[in-house]
């Protein structure tokens, strides 16, 4: 294995390199790609394919990242392989970037990596134990002890371990194109991070503004939403994945009292290239369950605020960057190419894999050529369209803004709009194709029609005549059964995927016969006579959302549809806004918006509260100790910021529910067992026995329970809750209470959960108040006049 | 010009007790010797506006103001001056004298503003948008003094005080989104529809809202009628139209819709005219149906106007502030005070007598009658007219104001001593307000009290 002996050289010469600090500056700059997105967007090639090697304007995408990086000056790239890692490696090793000056492309195989955290921990690790090997060298020659098996056992090692982070590092994505030079991202990258040691990372936004009404971007990604310190260019805030039923951002206080200016976008878009300095390895370490580049790794050091890790952006304004995330930015991302944007790498130069084209301009559109093309006189290329090498185009055929493969057959009176058609592929007369992505070797027979948004798979044939749906997805893959409707399943389902792919790929060449007539037997009535292949079923966010992320553009009657649906949200938030704003009034002259605020903190104490009553609730089903009970309910108050005021009153809300809830027994009269000379008649038509069987739940229940409520209860004021809060239950929730008003207060005092100020405070509060409000004082008033006598007697 | 002018000189703001009484609202608290309202009514002359309502709360106060309005402004101004009833709110004075409004737009003044910057500007930013409001915005003042004060203080300085947050378009144009008062203690919350209309939102919170703004008048009272809850100007009425701005509920339920789309026709032309733009702002795009076909939305807009940074804009609405504003305008600011000070940079009036030893540092003030003993010495503070001072007197950055009388050997330091007070021998007051025509006997130290008479 002679290249395995190069990369132990090359490792030794890196870890010299590392121990030099002087070198710091001159260090070549280096890249990690991630050859797997991770992610299921391209199903169903992905299973067949890796994302990385699938063409882009006939050439596979890592051409364009791997140019990219070469041109911007990067000296070394780890690739790191997951899915169908074999492939990616063997394109590589028979590309031309195995040879290439001054520009070194190394792989990095695993198969048990979910996500890009595992790779960038996978990358540490080696990374450690690299320094840790040649530690154990030096000691090993220090200490003389030549043990030949130690010496094996370490180049054992550095076989595997053949590379070496050093220095800062762009992190990237295989299907990336960008022509921007890194030259002045990298240099403020430096330059921050010279000054403060935090800065760890430089993330590159461009402008693209979402459409305000599928609140996607143009590359069909999630609106996102940025806060920028617009001096020092930090990002303070990030928010993919936009939780589209919260209608605000949360921007915390401590964010506007450390800036006193932000800008928040929501015209930017990143571009997934990352300068990283050598902490990022180390933080995904560190915090192991850091999986997504975005999602975990930004938000978690954005939100950490203990080590003050900083993340700033760079924004490119001419040059041109852009990440295959979906077919839609598939379909987007080569028409830039086609286009231009993306210039130098464009069909008509020449970088490395792929064959310069011949640009022939027609009017002001170009199409791009290839001098071996059988074409038909009568055929028609439109405008911004690449046909590859060996491609026969038959009469009457009608081709535009589409990028068609090499060695394609396209029969006559074929319609061909807005599609990407691989190599190899043989379209039969009569076909229509819009806005569809055809794989290699597909077989269209005479008269198919393709809807928009469909995308065929491998070597799927179509039957004659057959019209496939729109959006649908046809392979000769069966669909994996396993559905992860979940973020995080979605990992892991994918590296199954890759895994019972393999075992597929293994006996497809041997079984391909055997399994094309199979399917084909199965499946004939699905894809018309002939055909071959599953159309997949619709499953993930379902068909609603497929027309989101699809190679054709958005119908008309979805913008409309959505646009109205914009606008009805609209209202929502407004006519929210004003029905609060009148609540928020009457409590002060305080602004209207505060109402929204207000509504929040509500809810947070409805949810204490509910969360305090099912600890009660469990703890006396469990019959857990009261002292248990105290510290679930002083985690919970924390938790929710409440005040031992709030604690107080939710205890005693849930020790009353559970009053009301206990079976009533059966005994009658147990209105002596309390007899209280201060209560009136009970108005109410509650019939009397049932409230005397209450009075004695809760006389019992306020017996187990008052050291709980006492907990609480440290100051006359929460006392004081205590009593407005069974006030308020009494007019509202449990209104089984209210006859009984005087009694249970009567038994709190005994209980000594009242103090008699307490009660007396309450009653002189209530003095002024309105005369429905003071239901209750009335009811006491026996009892108070009691107390006060008492009180009076005692001075 | 088509614009009617309101002064909003408030009454006796309890925040400002006890510089304020029933003798003195706070529209005549003396900042360099001159009311502050002065200020605010001679901008508005330098920008040519004579017409003009000053509302004040209370009929006491309305009589004060009334009364110095009427002596000092007699040829120049042709002023009305409305009661409303107190605590009515901003929004209630305007309600009240809503009959008096006719004219298409209304610029509303805080009669508390003391600044230089030209209200034709504000005015001009409103109609160049069509703007519904248009809201002036400065930059935070920097509280507290220069000098070395206690720790306390110097912690202040540091940090300036936070009044609003203020989110504004790119083009610093338009207002997104504004925060005030309780909401400023909690964390901010952007609404994501106006976000993604106008894809990109400055967020300071080192600017405020100066008090000053126009109106689109029957805007202004369509809000005020159907909302009738609406207190306050800055806390309610602004928030609620930034806030309702791209789905805007006025204009539609209000004047007869054929007219206001008649009148919505002529504007669109006129502001094209007007805003000299061939890109339409954020607002009519949005109302732009899927194909840029008619409007389907109904938006306004929410204008601002930034005072820059070279032009003093502050509000005498709290004690620190009546200090900060009296120390600027015979400081740095002294442009605003339409003195002419004498090469040692202070102004004593030719009348006031000075006694042997007796120094007037810079940035000082004495006014007409005064006189002062010997030795005193007089640092960055504003003296009133017709005071008498004693020997061995020190006064350090205070106000004291008119008809002050002060013992020998008193110490003032930060303190403001109001009008006809008693200062006897040897009484030292350190960062302390003396309310109108107290006596502090001899001897006393104060320090950070409020001396007042009870009222009665």
């Amino acid at each position: 294995m002679g290249a395995q002996k190069k990369r132990a050289a090359a490792a030794a010469a890196a870890a010299r390199v590392s121990e030099d600090p002087d070198d710091l500056a001159r260090q070549p700059l280096q890249a990690i790609l991630l050859a797997d997105s991770f992610t299921t967007k391209f199903r169903p090639i992905t299973l067949e394919r890796p994302k990385v090697l699938l063409p882009l304007v006939n050439v596979p995408m890592i051409n364009y990242t791997l140019a990219w990086l070469e041109a911007a000056g990067v000296a070394e790239v780890f690739v790191f392989c997951c899915a169908h890692s074999k492939q990616v490696i063997d394109y590589l090793e028979n590309s031309e970037w195995f040879s290439q000056p001054n520009f070194t492309v190394k792989t990095i195989e695993s198969h048990n990596i979910i996500s890009a955290g595992d790779a960038l921990r996978l990358i540490y690790e080696q990374n450690v134990a690299l320094v840790d090997i040649a530690c154990l060298l030096k000691l090993v020659s220090l200490s003389r002890l030549k043990l030949a098996t130690c010496y094996t056992l370490t180049i054992c090692f550095l076989v595997v371990l053949s590379f070496k982070i050093h220095g800062d590092f762009v992190l990237i994505s295989g299907d990336t194109v960008s022509n921007m030079s890194l030259t002045q991202a990298l240099q403020e990258h430096k330059e921050r991070k010279k000054k403060d040691n935090n800065a760890v990372m430089t993330m590159i936004i461009k402008k693209s503004k979402p459409s305000p009404i599928t609140r996607q971007s143009r590359l069909g990604t999630d609106e996102l939403f940025m806060a920028i310190d617009p001096n020092t260019k930090q990002l303070l805030y990030y928010e993919d994945k936009a939780d589209h039923s919260k209608g605000t951002i949360c921007l915390d206080k401590m964010l506007l009292a450390e800036n006193p200016s932000i800008s928040l976008h929501n015209d930017k878009q990143d571009c997934y290239i990352d300068i990283c300095s050598p902490e990022v390895l180390s933080l995904f370490t560190d915090n192991f369950d850091y999986q997504h580049l975005r999602r975990h790794f930004v938000k978690g050091l954005l939100l950490d605020d203990i080590m003050g890790y900083k993340i700033f952006t760079h924004e490119i304004h001419s040059s041109y960057a852009a990440r295959i995330d979906n077919y839609r930015s598939y379909d987007i991302v080569s028409k830039d190419i086609i286009q231009r944007w993306t210039y130098p790498y464009v069909p008509d130069v020449k970088f490395c894999g792929n064959r310069a084209t011949k640009l022939e301009r027609r009017g002001i559109c170009f199409t791009a050529f290839n001098s071996e093309i059988e074409q038909s006189r009568s055929a028609q290329v439109g405008s911004f369209t690449v046909i590859g090498y060996g491609t026969k185009i038959g009469s009457n055929s009608k081709i535009s803004d589409s990028v068609i493969g090499e060695g394609c057959t396209i029969g006559s009176n074929v319609l061909i709009e807005g599609s990407y058609i691989w190599d190899n592929v043989i379209i039969e007369d009569g076909c229509e194709l819009r806005h569809v992505i055809v794989c290699d070797g597909v077989i269209m027979k005479a008269g198919a029609v393709l809807k928009p948004g469909v995308v065929l798979s491998f070597k799927v044939v179509i039957g004659e005549r057959f019209v496939v749906p729109a959006y649908s997805k046809v392979s000769l893959l069966q669909q994996p059964t396993v559905h992860d409707s979940d973020e995080e399943l979605e990992y892991a389902d994918n590296s199954s995927g890759t895994v019972e792919f393999s075992s597929i790929q293994g006996t497809a060449d041997q079984s391909n016969g055997e399994m094309t007539s199979e399917s084909s037997e199965a499946h004939k009535p699905k894809l018309g006579t002939g055909g071959v292949g599953y159309i997949w079923s619709i499953c993930e966010g379902g068909q609603e959302e497929e027309w989101r992320h699809s190679v054709a553009p958005i119908p008309e009657d979805k913008l409309t549809e959505l646009s109205e649906a914009m606008d009805d949200d609209q209202e929502l938030v407004t006519q929210d806004r004003t029905a609060l704003s009148t609540s928020g009034e009457l409590i002060s002259d305080s602004n209207a918006s505060e109402g929204d605020d207000n509504e929040d903190s509500k809810d947070d104490s409805v949810y204490f509260e509910k969360e305090v009553e099912a600890t009660f609730l469990r703890a006396v089903e469990e019959n857990v100790k009261v002292d248990h009970v105290i510290l679930e309910v002083n985690s919970l108050r924390l938790s929710y910021n409440m005040t031992s005021a709030d604690c107080a009153g939710a205890v005693f809300y849930s020790m009353m529910k559970l009053a009301i809830k206990t079976p009533h027994s059966s005994a009658i009269g147990l209105l002596t067992l309390y007899p209280s000379p201060f209560s009136m008649v009970a108005s109410n038509a509650y019939p009397i026995y049932l409230s005397g069987e209450l009075q004695q739940n809760t006389a019992n229940i306020i017996t187990t329970w008052q050291k709980l409520l006492k907990s609480y209860l440290l100051e006359i004021d929460e006392e004081i809750e205590i009593i407005l809060k069974f006030e308020e239950m009494c007019l509202e929730s449990a209104k089984e209470f209210s006859p009984l008003f005087a009694r249970i207060l009567h038994i709190l005092y005994d209980k000594d959960i009242l103090q008699e100020d307490a009660i007396l405070r309450w009653a002189d509060e209530k003095e002024g108040a309105d005369e429905s409000d003071k239901v209750f004082v009335r009811q006491s008033e026996k009892f108070i006049q009691w107390l006060r006598e008492a009180s009076e007697e005692e001075d | 010009m088509d614009f009617q002018v309101v002064v909003l000189a408030g009454g006796t703001s309890k925040k400002l007790v006890p510089l304020v009484s029933k003798e003195v609202p706070k529209a005549l608290l003396p900042v360099a010797n001159r009311p502050v309202l002065s200020y605010v009514l001679e901008q508005l002359e330098l920008s040519n506006i004579k017409d003009l309502i000053v509302v004040v709360e209370g009929a006491d106060a309305a009589l004060c103001v009334g009364g110095w309005i009427s002596a000092a402004y007699v040829d120049r101004l042709h002023v009305e001056v409305a009661t409303v009833p107190e605590d009515v709110g901003t929004a209630g004075a305007l309600r009240a004298i809503a009959h008096h409004l006719t004219a298409k737009d209304v610029l509303v003044v805080s009669g508390d503003l003391v600044s230089d910057v030209p209200p034709g500007a504000v005015t001009a930013a409103h109609r160049r948008h069509d703007a519904v409001v248009t809201a002036m915005i400065c930059s935070v003042p920097v509280s507290g003094l220069s000098e070395a004060g206690s720790s306390g203080a110097k912690d202040k300085t540091k940090k300036p005080g936070r009044y609003n947050i203020i989110g504004m378009d790119p083009t610093k144009q338009f207002l997104l989104h504004i925060a005030t008062g309780a909401e400023l203690e909690k964390d901010t919350r952007i609404r994501k529809s106006i976000l993604r209309a106008v894809g990109q939102m400055d967020i300071r919170a080192d600017l405020m809202d100066a008090h000053m703004y126009a109106f689109n008048r029957s805007v202004l009272q369509e809000v005020l009628d159907q909302k009738d809850k609406f207190q306050s100007l800055k806390q309610d009425v602004l928030p609620y139209l930034v806030r309702s701005q791209l789905k805007s509920e006025i204009l539609i339920n209000g004047a007869p819709q054929g007219q206001q789309a008649k009148e919505n026709g002529n504007d669109k032309v006129s502001y094209r005219i007007l805003a000299n733009a061939s890109t339409p702002s954020f607002h009519e795009l949005y109302a732009l149906g899927p194909n840029g076909s008619a409007p389907v939305r109904r938006t306004h807009k929410c204008c601002v106007y930034i005072a820059s940074n070279s032009k003093y804009c502050v509000r005498l609405n709290s004690i620190q502030a009546f200090m900060d504003i009296n120390r600027d305008v015979i400081g740095e600011a002294n442009h605003l005070s339409g003195y002419n000070f004498s090469a040692q940079n202070n102004i004593i009036h030719p009348s006031a007598e000075l006694g042997s030893k007796t120094t007037v540092g810079p940035h000082c003030m004495l006014g007409e009658g005064s006189q002062m003993g010997d030795k005193c010495s007089v640092k960055r503070s504003v003296i009133g007219r017709h005071c008498r001072i004693g020997s061995n007197v020190k006064v350090v950055n205070s106000v004291v104001m008119n008809h002050v009388t002060i013992g020998d050997g008193c110490s003032i330091q930060g303190s403001v001593i109001c009008s006809n007070a008693q200062l006897q021998e040897r009484v030292a007051l350190k960062d302390c307000q003396v309310g109108l025509g107290y006596v502090v006997s001899a001897g006393c130290e104060y320090k950070g009290e409020s001396l007042a008479r009870k009222e009665k």
